[in-house]
C-alpha cells in the first residue's frame, strides 16, 4: 500500500481549522501571553532531553517535521509531504520552501539527516529511530529515511518534542549536543518563536520569529514562561488573572475549584499522545506477589470508581489498561476487575493464603515517589485489609530515593505515572517487554515481568506500518496483561490545561502545550 | 589577647570548620539512595539504560566514594565550584545569578525585623503593664510560633486571593524586562513586600521581645537610677544609657540568627517563588545534582562563617567589657 499525503497549502489549513473552530472569531495578532511551566528545564532543546518541562518551550523554538491534530492524523509542518514506500522500508520527506533557522540560515535536508543523528544518538528514548539506518539527502529540500524494518512509531516520533529540527552549522561544532551551550542561551531555533531571555529558577520568554515559515503565525507577539512549581501558587496566579494559560495542572481540588470560575476555561483535551497512564504496579518476582492469584485478588479488592469518585473528584478518566484511553490501540474490552471482595478472597483461598485466626493472610508494601501519589498508596491500606492483606505504605523522602528502590526491584508494589509518549513502541513496550528488565532504570520493566508472547505481540505490532493489523496484535496483547496482570492500570493522570476565556485556539493536538502554539492568540 | 590575634584564632577555626562542612555534606549526599541520573531520568519521563550508564559515568558516579571526594575537596581547593550535573551550567554561576535576590530578601527582612523589632521592645519596656506591652506580646508569640510557610500562605491569601493587592510570586513582572532599571525597581520593590514581611515576622517576634527583656534589666540597674538622680531627661536615660547598653544581646542574636535567616529564605523562596539561592537549593536537592547543592552549601557556611566573626568583632567594639577578655 503506498500512502501519499497531499500538500495542503499552510494558508487553506489554517483557513480551514478556524472555519471549522467552534469559536469563529478572527484571531487577533499581537499580545503576550503569560503561562506557567512546572519546573526549571534543564536547558531548551528537547532533541536531547525528554520530558515536559523542556518539551513545553522547546516546542516553541524548534519546529518538528510533522504536528497532529486532536484526532491523531498527521498534518504538514517542515515536512510539506511525506511518502511511506509500500515496503515500509523507506520514508521520503519534502520540506517546506523557504524555512529559515532563527538566525536566517536555510533550513535544509542535511539539518534533518544531523537532526535525526543526534537525537537517535542522545535522546533518552531509543526506540523513536532505532530502525533508522541512514538519512539520504539527494537535494537541499529532500530527505530520504532508510529504515531496517517497517516502523510505525516513526512518524509520531517525528512530531511534537519527539523530532526538533536544530540547525547543523550551530550544533555540528564538534561540542557534545547534550551540554551544548546554545541548549540554554543564544538559541537558534526553527520554530515560530525565538528566545529572548531564559532565567532559570524565574522564566523563559519568547518572542515572534517574523520569518516564521508559516505565513501570517504565529499571532502572539510574546510568550513568557513562567516557572512555577507550586500547585497553588499557579491556581492563586491563574483565578488572579495573573497567568492566561498553565498545562498539565493534575491536582483535583484545585481543577474541581477552577472548573467553577467563569473566567477560565479548563480542558482535558491534549494529553492523549503524553498519555500518562495511573497504576498499582506489582514485583512479578516478588514472594506473594510473584502468583498472578494473588495479584488479582487485589485488583478485585481495590474499589476504581472510589479511587475516581472519592480522591480524583470525577477529573481523570478510567484506564484499564497500559495504553492510554485515548490512543488509538486502547482496548476497552479487557477484564476490568470491578469491585468484588468475596471473589477476592476466593481468590487468595485458592492461593494457598488461609486468614490467620486474627483474619490476616500476609504482609504486603505498597511505595510512592511523590507526594500526587500519596492518597493512592494510603487507600491501599484500608481496603486491602478488607481481604486479609496487611499493608505498610512506605514513602521515600523524593524522587531519587524511589526511583532507586523500584529500580532494583526492593518492593512488592508500588503507584506509578507512566506516559505512553506517542506511540506504544516509544512508551508501552518498554514497559512490559522482557528484554528491558534492566537493574537501575526507572520506568524499565520493573514488574520483571516476562511472557514470550508479550513479547512476540509486541514485536509484531512494532514491525508493521498497518494500522488495522496493529490494533488486533495490541488488543490481543492488552487482554493477556489484563489477566497476568503485572501492573493494575487504574486512571489516566487528570491532566488538565487551563486558559483565560481570552485565550483564543487553546491547544488542544494530542501533544497539548508541547506543540507549537502559533496558533494561539488573545481575544 | 589582641584583636588582631582573635581574628586569627577565628579565621583558623572558621576553616576548620569549612572542611568539615564540605567532607560531612558530601558523605550524607552520597549515601542517599538514588542519584542524579535517576532524577535526570524522571525529568524525562524515563530513559534507556545505556542513556543513564552514561551520564553516570560522565559524572564519575560509579566511582568510588574516596575518589569522588578526593576529586570534589581537590576541586574545591583550587576555589573551583565544578559543574553542575543537572543545569550544565557552571555551579560559581548558578549561584552568583541567584545570590542578588537572596541577599536582597534576607538583608531586607533583617532590617526591617531589627528596625520594627526594636521599636516594639523599646515601646513596650516603657510601659511594662501597658495594653501596648500586651500587643507586642500578643504578636511577638504568634510570629515566633507561626510555621514560617503558613505564615506566608495566609499573606497569599489575604493579599493575593482575598484582597488583590500584591502579585502571587515571582521577583519581577517578565513584562518588564525592556522597562527602564527604576520601573523593574519598583516592581521589585513590590514583589518583595509580601516574602520581606513573611521572613521578618520570626525575627521581628524574637527581637522585639529580646529588646523588652533587655530594657526592662537595664532599667532596673544601679547607673540608670544615678543617671535618673542626677536629673537626666528621661528621654536621654532611656535612649543614651538603657538602650546603649541593651544593644549587646540584640547583636549577639541577630548575628547567630544569621545562619537561619538563611534557612528560613529556603522556605520563603519556595512559597513566593522568590528565584534566590533557597530554589536552587530545594531543586538541588530534589535532583541529587550534588555539585550545586555542596555549592550552595559551602557557599552559605562561608558566609555565615564570615557574618559570626563580624558580630564577634562588633561585639568587642560595643561593650569595652568584652575586650578586655
Amino acid at each position: 500500500m503506498k500512502r501519499i499525503f497531499k500538500t495542503v497549502a499552510t494558508s487553506v489549513a489554517t483557513a480551514a481549522l478556524l472555519a471549522t473552530s467552534t469559536m469563529a472569531e478572527e484571531p487577533k495578532k499581537g499580545g503576550t501571553l503569560t503561562m506557567a511551566i512546572q519546573q526549571t528545564p534543564r536547558h531548551l532543546n528537547p532533541a536531547v532531553q525528554s520530558g515536559t518541562a523542556t518539551g513545553q518551550p522547546g516546542t516553541q523554538l524548534f519546529a518538528s517535521l510533522l504536528r497532529y491534530d486532536e484526532g491523531w492524523n498527521p498534518q504538514p509542518f517542515l515536512a510539506e509531504t511525506w511518502e511511506v514506500s509500500a515496503d515500509g522500508l523507506s520514508v521520503t520527506i519534502n520540506l517546506v520552501k523557504g524555512a529559515t533557522f532563527h538566525d536566517g540560515a536555510p533550513i535544509t535536508s542535511e539539518d534533518v539527516a544531523f537532526s535525526i543523528d543526534t537525537v537517535k544518538a542522545n535522546h533518552p528514548f531509543k526506540s523513536m529511530f532505532a530502525p533508522v539506518e541512514n538519512v539520504e539527502t539527494p537535494d537541499a529540500n529532500t530527505a530520504i529515511l532508510k529504515l531496517s524494518k517497517p516502523h510505525p512509531a516513526l512518524l509520531l516520533a517525528m512530531s511534537s518534542q519527539l523530532l526538533s529540527i536544530i540547525p547543523k552549522h550551530v550544533y555540528g561544532d564538534g561540542q557534545d549536543p547534550k551540554s551544548h551551550p546554545a541548549n540554554s542561551e543564544g538559541v537558534v531555533g526553527s520554530g515560530p518563536f525565538k528566545l529572548v531571555e531564559f532565567k532559570r529558577g524565574e522564566h523563559v520568554i519568547l518572542e515572534r520569529y517574523e520569518n516564521y515559515f508559516m505565513e501570517g503565525l504565529p499571532y502572539l507577539d510574546r510568550i513568557v514562561m513562567r516557572i512555577l512549581p507550586d500547585e497553588s501558587t499557579r491556581a492563586i496566579a491563574l483565578e488572579s488573572g495573573e497567568l492566561q494559560m498553565s498545562g498539565f495542572e493534575s491536582n483535583p481540588r484545585n481543577i474541581v475549584r477552577l472548573k467553577k470560575n467563569d473566567a477560565l476555561h479548563v480542558s482535558s483535551e491534549g494529553y492523549a499522545a503524553i498519555g500518562p497512564v495511573n497504576w498499582l504496579a506489582f514485583n512479578t518476582k516478588g514472594e506473594k506477589t510473584s502468583d498472578p492469584k494473588v495479584r488479582q485478588a487485589i485488583a478485585y479488592a481495590v474499589d476504581r470508581e472510589f479511587i475516581n469518585k472519592a480522591l480524583n473528584l470525577g477529573t481523570a478518566p478510567t484506564a484499564l489498561t497500559g495504553i492510554h484511553p485515548g490512543s488509538p490501540f486502547y482496548d476497552a474490552t479487557v477484564e476490568a476487575y470491578d469491585l468484588d471482595i468475596d471473589k477476592a478472597n476466593a481468590l487468595l483461598d485458592e492461593a494457598g493464603y488461609a486468614k490467620g485466626s486474627d483474619g490476616m493472610r500476609f504482609a504486603l508494601s505498597v511505595d510512592y515517589g511523590w507526594p500526587a501519589m500519596k492518597p493512592y498508596a494510603e487507600y491501599m491500606k484500608p481496603q486491602l485489609k478488607k481481604i486479609g492483606i496487611d499493608v505498610a505504605v512506605r514513602s521515600s523522602a523524593d524522587f531519587p530515593t524511589w526511583a532507586k528502590r523500584i529500580s532494583t526491584w526492593d518492593f512488592d508494589m508500588t503507584m506509578d505515572n507512566v506516559f505512553n509518549w506517542g506511540d506504544p513502541v516509544i512508551g508501552v513496550h518498554r514497559t512490559y517487554s522482557s528484554d528491558n528488565i534492566k537493574e537501575g532504570v526507572i520506568w524499565s520493566n520493573t514488574q520483571q515481568y516476562s511472557n514470550a508472547r508479550v513479547d512476540e505481540l509486541m514485536e509484531m505490532a512494532g514491525a508493521t506500518n498497518d494500522a488495522n493489523k496493529r490494533k488486533e496484535l495490541y488488543a490481543e496483547f492488552q487482554q493477556i496483561v489484563a489477566n497476568e496482570l503485572p501492573l493494575y492500570p487504574i486512571f489516566a493522570s487528570p491532566y488538565h490545561t487551563v486558559s483565560s476565556t481570552s485565550v483564543g485556539n487553546a491547544p488542544d493536538s494530542v501533544w497539548g502545550t508541547s506543540s507549537p502554539l502559533d496558533r494561539v492568540y488573545l481575544k | 589577647m589582641g584583636l588582631g590575634q582573635i581574628l586569627a584564632k577565628r579565621i583558623g577555626y572558621g576553616l576548620i570548620l569549612l572542611i568539615a562542612v564540605v567532607v560531612l555534606n558530601f558523605t550524607l549526599i552520597t549515601i542517599a539512595p538514588g542519584d542524579v541520573a535517576d532524577s535526570i531520568a524522571g525529568d524525562m519521563g524515563g530513559a534507556d539504560a545505556e542513556v543513564l550508564a552514561e551520564i553516570r559515568s560522565r559524572y564519575g558516579l560509579d566511582q568510588p566514594f574516596a575518589v569522588q571526594l578526593g576529586r570534589y575537596i581537590s576541586s574545591i581547593a583550587a576555589l573551583d565550584l565544578g559543574y553542575s550535573y543537572f543545569y550544565n551550567a557552571p555551579v560559581t554561576e548558578l549561584i552568583l545569578q541567584r545570590l542578588p535576590a537572596t541577599l536582597l530578601l534576607v538583608f531586607s527582612s533583617q532590617i526591617l525585623a531589627i528596625a520594627v523589632g526594636l521599636l516594639l521592645g523599646v515601646m513596650a519596656a516603657r510601659k511594662p503593664n501597658s495594653f501596648t506591652n500586651l500587643i507586642v506580646t500578643f504578636l511577638s508569640l504568634f510570629g515566633f510560633a507561626a510555621p514560617v510557610f503558613w505564615t506566608g500562605i495566609l499573606l497569599i491569601i489575604l493579599f493575593v486571593a482575598i484582597w488583590p493587592v500584591f502579585p502571587v510570586g515571582g521577583m519581577m513582572s517578565a513584562l518588564l524586562i525592556d522597562a527602564p532599571w527604576y520601573e523593574q525597581w519598583v516592581n521589585i520593590a513590590y514583589h518583595l513586600v509580601l516574602p520581606m514581611v513573611t521572613l521578618a515576622s520570626i525575627y521581628l517576634a524574637l527581637y522585639s521581645r529580646l529588646t523588652r527583656a533587655s530594657m526592662q534589666e537595664v532599667l532596673g540597674s544601679d547607673y540608670v537610677r544615678t543617671a535618673r538622680a542626677k536629673g537626666l531627661a528621661e528621654n536621654k536615660v532611656f535612649y543614651k544609657h538603657a538602650l546603649k547598653n541593651s544593644l549587646g544581646p540584640l547583636v549577639t542574636v541577630a548575628g547567630l540568627q544569621f545562619s537561619a535567616v538563611i534557612s528560613g529564605a529556603v522556605v520563603v523562596e519556595a512559597v513566593f517563588s522568590w528565584p534566590g539561592l533557597g530554589t536552587l537549593a530545594l531543586q538541588s536537592i530534589l535532583a541529587r545534582d550534588t555539585p550545586t547543592i555542596m555549592g550552595i552549601l559551602f557557599f552559605s557556611s562561608l558566609v555565615v562563617i564570615v557574618v559570626n566573626i563580624l558580630t564577634d568583632m562588633a561585639l568587642r567594639m560595643i561593650d569595652p567589657r568584652i575586650r578586655a577578655d
